[in-house]
């Protein structure tokens, strides 16, 4: 006998600060390109308690200092380190995602083994766009968009590199989480959340 | 990768570094201490310039961009983004802000302007740009010249919020109203409103401005920021409000607390609590038509 059961995916944005809606957007569109068959809800998460029940987690880009700050204020720093789910973090969800950065106030979340150096590419005058090619991802290259982006300089053994640049690496995976230096939630193109989606094997 | 397969200050990075400051606090800072403070309490950002609106009523002349010496004092103690007032129209104040590094431009009716005619071509600089606004119109003629973020204009250094209230119901409410129009009207209308049709379209389609809209002007309290983000703004900036407070520490996280949790009063009520003494204000009414900012430019 065969039971058809829906599959309820859950997907919480960290809406403290940053570049909010853009990764709802662009995960119900994902999640729309992905196929139907399963019901979906991505929304915004404050507070601790916005997080149960929640299968992936996106932290934004937006000032670095100020999310850390803000996880911190809104009690939100263990329940994040102690989440099952995959986390996707662009730019600033980058930094809060390593062991170390170039700056103590950021508390990092320690989630990925590497170390992250910020605005590592300089100030908004040198924020670029380019065509960036990543492992393992078919489909060319990803038009990637750094807009006062880090890098990492160093990543432990367990880390898988996607991309790298001169300035250091540029993308990511580690378990179920990615983290990317730049902002594929302005693009328009999915397959980097279809891909972190797919890693978590929750889709039918 | 090569250099030249990069491609710097497109609409792109410049509409995309603007939305990176969503649901933030700017604050106007005049030296490296008060950025300091600016960058610890949780401001996204810092607005140099050489004297907070409030002083720049009271003192009169002429108001230009800050001493590069000073912008270059608050980048080097800062690690969040660094931007700067211009005069309306003066493309090389903004040229000289471009080459100091800082990473977005508020082309400011707070200055004395530069160009009664027109406004900076700001489609030419490779930083972003900041625009003030009173309604849909104005704020839509300055996204056409290639500001990638809009701000009320509210009235600078007054600590009252009721223009910066009235400019934000103007633009979103403009907006909202462009949903019961078609095509024809939309493009009657974008003529009324001076704006360009194409971009009138774009609201309607949207339901929302092309770029992020602030509001400025006036905001001097916790609950002013976050009556400013309950009626729709994306972010806030506090001018004279933090600075000539009895308590700009506070104040400063006080102002980034209830934006974040613009919708918790109880959030709000707490962190004013014991607050001390907001900014002086002025009643608007009062001022002499030569002391009102906001008709500056249109």
């Amino acid at each position: 006998m065969r039971c058809y059961k829906p599959v309820d995916v859950k997907i919480g944005v960290l809406a403290l600060q940053g570049n909010v809606s853009e990764h709802i957007e662009a995960f119900l569109l994902a999640l729309n390109r992905m196929g139907q068959g399963y019901s979906s809800e991505v929304f915004e998460i404050r507070h601790p308690a916005d997080l149960s029940g929640c299968n992936a987690l996106a932290i934004p880009g937006g000032e670095s200092t100020t999310i850390s700050r803000l996880i911190d204020k809104n009690y939100m720093y263990e329940p994040i380190r102690s989440f099952s789910g995959g986390i996707f973090a662009t730019c600033a969800g980058m930094v809060l995602m390593a062991t170390r950065v170039d700056d103590t106030r950021v508390h990092t979340l320690d989630l990925i083994d590497m170390t992250v150096d910020r605005n590592a590419f300089g100030r908004q005058r040198e924020s670029f766009e380019a065509d960036l090619p990543i492992k393992g991802l078919d489909g060319g290259p990803f038009h990637a968009i750094f807009i006062r982006a880090p890098v990492a300089t160093c990543a432990g053994a367990g880390v898988s590199v996607l991309s790298r640049m001169d300035q250091g690496i540029v993308a990511v995976e580690y378990g179920n989480h990615m983290a990317l230096s730049f902002h594929p939630e302005l693009v328009g193109d999915t397959r980097l959340h279809e891909r972190f989606l797919k890693n978590l094997r929750i889709l039918p | 990768m090569k250099l030249e397969e990069l491609r710097f200050g497109t609409e792109l990075l410049k509409r995309g570094f603007a939305s990176m400051q969503k649901g933030g606090v700017i604050m106007d800072v005049v030296n490296a201490d008060q950025a300091k403070i600016a960058e610890d309490a949780g401001a996204v950002a810092v607005m140099s310039l050489e004297r907070v609106p409030s002083d720049i009523r009271k003192m009169g002349g002429v108001a230009r961009m800050a001493d590069p010496e000073k912008v270059i004092e608050i980048i080097d103690a800062v690690s969040i983004p660094v931007m700067g007032k211009v005069r309306i129209g003066h493309f090389v104040e903004a040229q000289v802000l471009e080459t100091l590094g800082v990473d977005m431009i508020d082309e400011s009716e707070v200055l004395t302007p530069a160009d009664e005619q027109y406004h900076i071509d700001k489609k030419l600089f490779k930083v972003p740009f900041i625009c003030g606004a009173r309604d849909l119109g104005e704020a839509l003629r300055r996204i056409n010249e290639g500001a990638a973020m809009i701000r009320t204009k509210g009235e600078a250094g007054t600590g009252n919020v009721v223009e910066a209230v009235r400019h934000m119901r103007n633009i979103l409410g403009e907006i909202r109203m462009l949903k019961g129009m078609d095509r024809q009207e939309m493009i009657d209308f974008a003529r009324d409103i001076e704006a360009p049709a194409e971009l009138v379209i774009e609201c309607s389609e949207r339901g929302r401005l092309p770029v992020v809209n602030f509001s400025a002007g006036g905001i001097a309290t916790p609950s002013d920021a976050a009556m400013m983000m309950q009626l729709g703004a994306d972010g806030v900036f506090v001018g004279s409000g933090i600075f000539k407070s009895s308590s700009p520490e506070r104040m400063a996280k006080a102002i980034v607390e209830a934006v974040n949790h613009f919708n918790e009063p109880e959030v709000i009520a707490r962190v004013s609590r014991g607050l001390g003494d907001a900014m002086p204000g002025l009643d608007v009414h009062t001022l002499r038509d030569d002391e009102v900012l906001q008709t500056r430019g249109r």
